[in-house]
């Protein structure tokens, strides 16, 4: 062997030696000095925490029927991110999975990509990191083809699930009253401690709207986690650990689902039969207060919708159709966000303003048939001339002049048209002592104010609108006067006026106020409050829904309880004065047509019509109303939108109620002697329907 | 070198040989060799088991299937080992030519239709019945009986191989390189590389030639780098070489877990057939290039050390038998077969603890493979009929 070769052989024993050195040092650095890390990364690999969703908890009656429950579906998740990181996109799965599902790829495609300002329903508000459920009434039979099948649909789950069912006991839909759910976002997500690996439907859901949103954190429970033992395709092998679920509390309600459904076909029937008369009557509340309490016994709403829609993803279509102006956005409850002119209804609040600025209370007072305010007159409904009479005779014939009359004085006495520096102003502080132009403090999470106008608000509208009056002012309105030169002429003045002074608190305004006309607006709910206040001697509640929160179990978690009422700054005499004075309006005032041949014997009510005139469109219908009139224990008021007359259609509708409560027109009373449940009713079975 | 009649010419081609002779002859077998082989070969068979096992379960099949084929496939390579061994290696130049021209032949059907892709590599030919085979594993064999021809070449007065044998078997060598680069297969490729630089050497060439391959290869490496003629697959690999945790869940994957279950595997290891690492799956390719992970997590830092020293051994007395061959032709055999084994043991163990980028390079005499099997044993046959004939003086 020639030296080069034996030195270049003995070089490559070194070499050889060296990596095996090499080698072994670096084993030893793995495996010895940084074993212990290794072994806690192993171990986060070969586990995965599951979120297991808690079974949300049921919305009750107050006798503990459900009006919301959970039934269980077979449903169809995708999880974008495994698809996403498929070459295609995952096209070809879902081209698969539609084929399964009997729907199309684009139909699938459009449910599973993310919902953005440009992207319409159907789209995936949530998270897109969640699976998300694309099918939520699979039959078992396709739900096994996708499980057993696991390797050609990656991404594809199929499991049992809860989701929201609606039994609509006694009839009662209450879709505005109870709310929806819809898909958590990234955010809030992140905000809640322990969702960031997230299970399904059951915990990614949040309570958008209605009760399902106020008492959220109550129904939802605790999401329970399952550590489980995976491979490597994810597949899992075993549990290493588990914490069960906490099921979501169930919430006693103080609605009657029996009223509930009584008072929704009350609305529905009276509207029905206001349309057959000509009148549009698009729109329409019917709500039920319990007086003593303050708690909600019926929120109706007209036009409303099926809340099952909401599950397992809503149609572009359906979405539109829920917040359609042609659909009458059914979405929207009009006992808590529609605001309308209260109209002569409103005339309790006014009466009281009056006794309190020193008119007397069994004074007589001239019913004219038309009373001039400043240059104006304003006259009666249909201007009737009624003659003298007492305040009691007012209310119940519905007279306008004498409210006119005390309004314009008042007005005078505040300096007219350049005001003292702190006008009294009676009839405003009183009607805001009613409540109205405030939230009622109800326990739902979207609630109108409705509107008391007075002089600040009027200086504010006026700095809104003064540059389209004055326009109006200096252009006139041509379009209007190709068809209506008369017409044309007075919006010229009007806007002329408005430009200039239209700032200005006038006489008209204070005497439209005192009638619930002009500017003003209510809510159905802060009227009924507001009679309900009136008849229990004075207390103004903040309304409640809900009851008690109670385990499924039947614990109690915590009774719900409104805050201490307010109290209307009346007179106990008044407010007794006026129940008489309401209680003859269904005898012999405005409302007896409608009442008549009602068994006033079984129950007493009273209360007061309103027709409340709306430029443009038809009058509203209202009827608040109370009883028993000498021991009051509800309120139920009715208002149809463009309904016509109080008397036409609103109080057929609250009699309608009453007569249900009561079983006063034969059948079962609802409510045996006018008596709500005084118990917390036993929590029904499981969650979810069998 | 002329000289190196060693009394092996007389034994091993005799047509009439007694029992003795034969007796006479295993006693001339470097035992510590076979024994290191025949140690690697059972913990390989046991590894494999664990790394197949549980999936082979799951799959419904023979759990034991894999294991039973590579037994068979073990006993075949080390009859085929002994062939090697008994023929006279020096015959064996006459057959080269064959044997180079069949690697050819196969490694050119591999890029026709007749090729197939396993595992991600197109390397292979599918012969039916279960069997395919891979023709790079082969080509192996035949690069260090070819180069030992010719640069073993009995010459006079030169120390070394002279520019015509140089370039000579450069060409040779280039044709099978080339062919297993459009594969393309990274590791043989590699391999080539390191058994052409080492015999090199080792024949005792010029210096100028081994400065001047290596300056060659590392423009040729920058050259395929910046004209992008590499797959991205393989530039994927190596950003995952560099940032392990750079995309944990697609280049760096397998390094990534394979570190994790060696790791985990700590000082002592979790057990044979204990390892929740290697039964989750989750590093690829387990039985084959990833086999030393699972020696790693079940036999802890203590067993993979094992492996490390038994095919340090393997080395060892590789050189041992270089040192000692009778001829040129002899240490050059030897010589290549080191170098070859050598970079694979390096590359293969390297690329699973993270000081190697990843390549599909099966470790030797460990991996589950026919064709890689069946190379190795005749390698290792090779060694030992180097052996058997070395010199006298021994």
């Amino acid at each position: 062997m020639n030296p080069r070769t034996h030195f270049r052989l003995v070089v490559l024993y070194v070499l050889v030696g060296a990596m095996l050195l090499i080698l072994v040092g670096r084993m030893w650095a793995l495996q010895v000095m940084e074993g212990g890390h290794y072994k806690e990364i192993a171990a986060q690999n070969r586990t995965r925490d599951i979120v297991v969703p808690a079974v949300r908890g049921m919305i009750l009656d107050d006798r503990g029927q459900p009006l919301v429950r959970n039934r269980s579906a077979l449903v169809v998740s995708v999880n974008r991110t495994t698809l996403m990181r498929r070459k295609d996109g995952g096209e070809t799965v879902l081209r698969r999975l539609a084929g399964v599902l009997g729907t199309s790829y684009q139909e699938i495609s459009k449910r599973i990509r993310l919902c953005g300002p440009t992207v319409k329903r159907p789209c995936w508000p949530g998270s897109p990191y969640q699976p998300i459920p694309v099918e939520d009434h699979v039959d078992p039979k396709r739900a096994l083809q996708i499980m057993e099948r696991q390797e050609d649909f990656p991404g594809v789950t199929a499991q049992l699930q809860a989701v929201r069912d609606y039994p609509e006991p006694g009839g009662a839909n209450a879709a505005q009253v109870l709310g929806y759910l819809q898909p958590v976002t990234q955010e809030e997500l992140d905000k809640r401690k322990g969702l960031k690996v997230t299970g399904y439907s059951g915990v990614d859901l949040v309570g958008r709207a209605g009760l399902e949103a106020q008492y959220d954190a109550a129904l939802r429970g605790e999401p329970g986690f399952r550590k489980v033992l995976v491979d490597s395709q994810g597949r899992v092998t075993g549990t290493a650990a588990e914490q069960p679920p906490t099921s979501g509390s169930n919430l006693v309600t103080s609605i009657d689902a029996g009223v509930q459904g009584a008072a929704e076909k009350a609305l529905k029937r009276t509207i029905d039969n206001a349309r057959r008369a000509g009148r549009p009557a698009d729109a329409g509340a019917a709500v039920v207060m319990d007086v003593r309490t303050g708690r909600m016994v019926a929120m109706a709403s007209y036009p409303t919708y099926n809340p099952t829609i909401w599950t397992g993803g809503i149609s572009q279509e359906q979405y539109d159709a829920l917040l359609g102006k042609k659909e009458g956005e059914p979405l929207i409850s009009r006992v808590t966000q529609g605001q309308f002119a209260p109209g002569s209804t409103f005339k309790i609040s006014s009466v009281a303003a009056a006794v309190a600025d020193g008119n007397g209370l069994n004074g007589i007072y001239d019913c004219p048939g038309s009373y001039n305010v400043g240059n104006r007159a304003f006259r009666n409904f249909e201007g009737e001339e009624l003659g003298p009479m007492t305040l009691h005779t007012a209310l119940v014939k519905s007279c306008d002049t004498i409210f006119y009359r005390f309004a314009y004085e008042e007005w005078q006495r505040d300096g007219g048209t350049s005001p003292k520096k702190n006008p009294s102003d009676p009839m405003v502080k009183m009607a805001r002592r009613f409540g109205f132009g405030a939230k009622t403090g109800i326990d739902l999470p979207s609630e109108s104010f409705g509107r008391i106008p007075d002089r600040g608000w009027k200086k504010d509208f006026w700095e809104i609108t003064k540059k389209a009056n004055c326009k109006g002012a200096k252009e006139g309105y041509p379009e209007v006067a190709k068809t209506d030169p008369a017409r044309a002429a007075y919006l010229k003045a009007v806007a002329a006026e408005n430009c200039v002074e239209g700032y200005v608190w006038r006489p008209g305004d204070a005497a439209n106020f005192s009638v619930g006309q002009g500017d003003v607006l209510v809510t159905p709910l802060q009227l009924v409050r507001a009679y309900a206040a009136v008849a229990n001697g004075g207390k103004l509640f903040a309304p409640r829904l809900g009851v008690a929160v109670v385990r499924p179990d039947g614990t109690l978690v915590r009774r719900i309880d409104a805050p201490p009422p307010e109290r209307l700054p009346v007179d106990g005499k008044v407010l007794k004065y006026m129940r008489a004075a309401l209680g003859d309006v269904t005898k012999s005032g405005t409302a007896s047509g409608a009442f008549s041949g009602f068994d006033f014997k079984r129950v007493d009510v009273g209360g007061k019509t309103g027709t409340a005139e709306v430029y443009g469109k038809q009058d509203t219908s209202w009827f608040a109303s109370f009883g028993p009139v000498k021991d009051p224990r509800f309120a139920v008021v009715v208002m149809v939108s463009q309904g016509g007359q109080g008397a036409q259609t609103a109080a057929p509708a609250v009699r309608e109620i009453w007569e249900a409560m009561y079983g006063t027109k034969g059948g079962k009373p609802l409510l045996k002697d006018g008596r709500l449940p005084s118990e917390l009713p036993k929590m029904p079975g499981v969650g979810a329907a069998p | 070198m002329i000289t190196g009649t060693g009394v092996g010419s007389v034994e091993g081609y005799g047509a009439r040989r007694t029992w003795g002779s034969r007796l006479a002859g295993l006693r001339r077998l470097d035992w510590p060799l076979f024994v290191a082989v025949l140690a690697l070969s059972v913990v390989g068979a046991m590894l494999v088991r664990s790394a197949t096992f549980h999936l082979l379960t799951e799959q419904g099949k023979d759990p034991e299937g894999l294991l039973k084929r590579h037994i068979l496939n073990l006993i075949i390579g080390f009859v085929l080992g002994g062939v090697i061994t008994v023929l006279d290696y020096r015959l064996l130049r006459a057959y080269v030519p064959i044997l180079y021209g069949l690697a050819c032949v196969g490694l050119l059907a591999v890029l026709t239709p007749l090729g197939s892709t396993i595992n991600g590599s197109h390397s292979w030919i599918v012969i039916g019945g279960g069997f395919q085979v891979q023709p790079s594993e082969f080509a192996k064999v035949g690069l260090v009986v070819l180069l030992a021809m010719i640069l073993g070449e009995p010459r006079d007065g030169e120390i070394g191989p002279g520019r015509r044998d140089v370039l000579l078997a450069l060409a040779l060598a280039g044709v099978p390189g080339l062919l297993i680069m459009l594969q393309p297969d990274l590791g043989t490729t590699l391999v080539f590389i390191a058994v052409v630089l080492g015999m090199l050497a080792i024949s005792g060439a010029q210096k100028r030639w081994l400065f001047g391959l290596v300056g060659g290869g590392v423009a040729a490496a920058a050259a395929v780098w910046f004209f992008g003629l590499l797959e991205s697959y393989q530039i994927d690999r190596f950003t995952a070489f560099i940032n392990p945790e750079a995309d944990p869940r697609g280049a760096g994957y397998n390094a990534q877990q394979a570190r994790i279950a060696i790791g985990s595997g700590g000082a002592l290891g979790k057990g044979l057939f204990h390892g929740e690492q290697t039964s989750g799956h989750f590093v690829p390719e387990q039985q084959t290039d990833f086999i030393f992970t699972v020696a790693g997590e079940e036999l802890g830092f203590v067993g993979a050390a094992i492996i490390v020293a038994l095919l340090g051994v393997v080395l060892w007395r590789g050189l041992r038998i270089a040192t000692q061959a009778a001829d040129l032709f002899g240490t050059l055999v030897a010589t290549g077969v080191v170098c070859w084994l050598g970079f694979q043991t390096f590359e293969n163990v390297g690329m699973t603890i993270g000081i190697m980028p990843i390549t599909g390079l099966p470790l030797p005499f460990v991996s589950y493979g026919g064709s890689a099997t069946f190379a190795n044993m005749i390698a290792f046959g090779l060694l030992q009929a180097v052996h058997v004939r070395r010199r006298a003086f021994d």
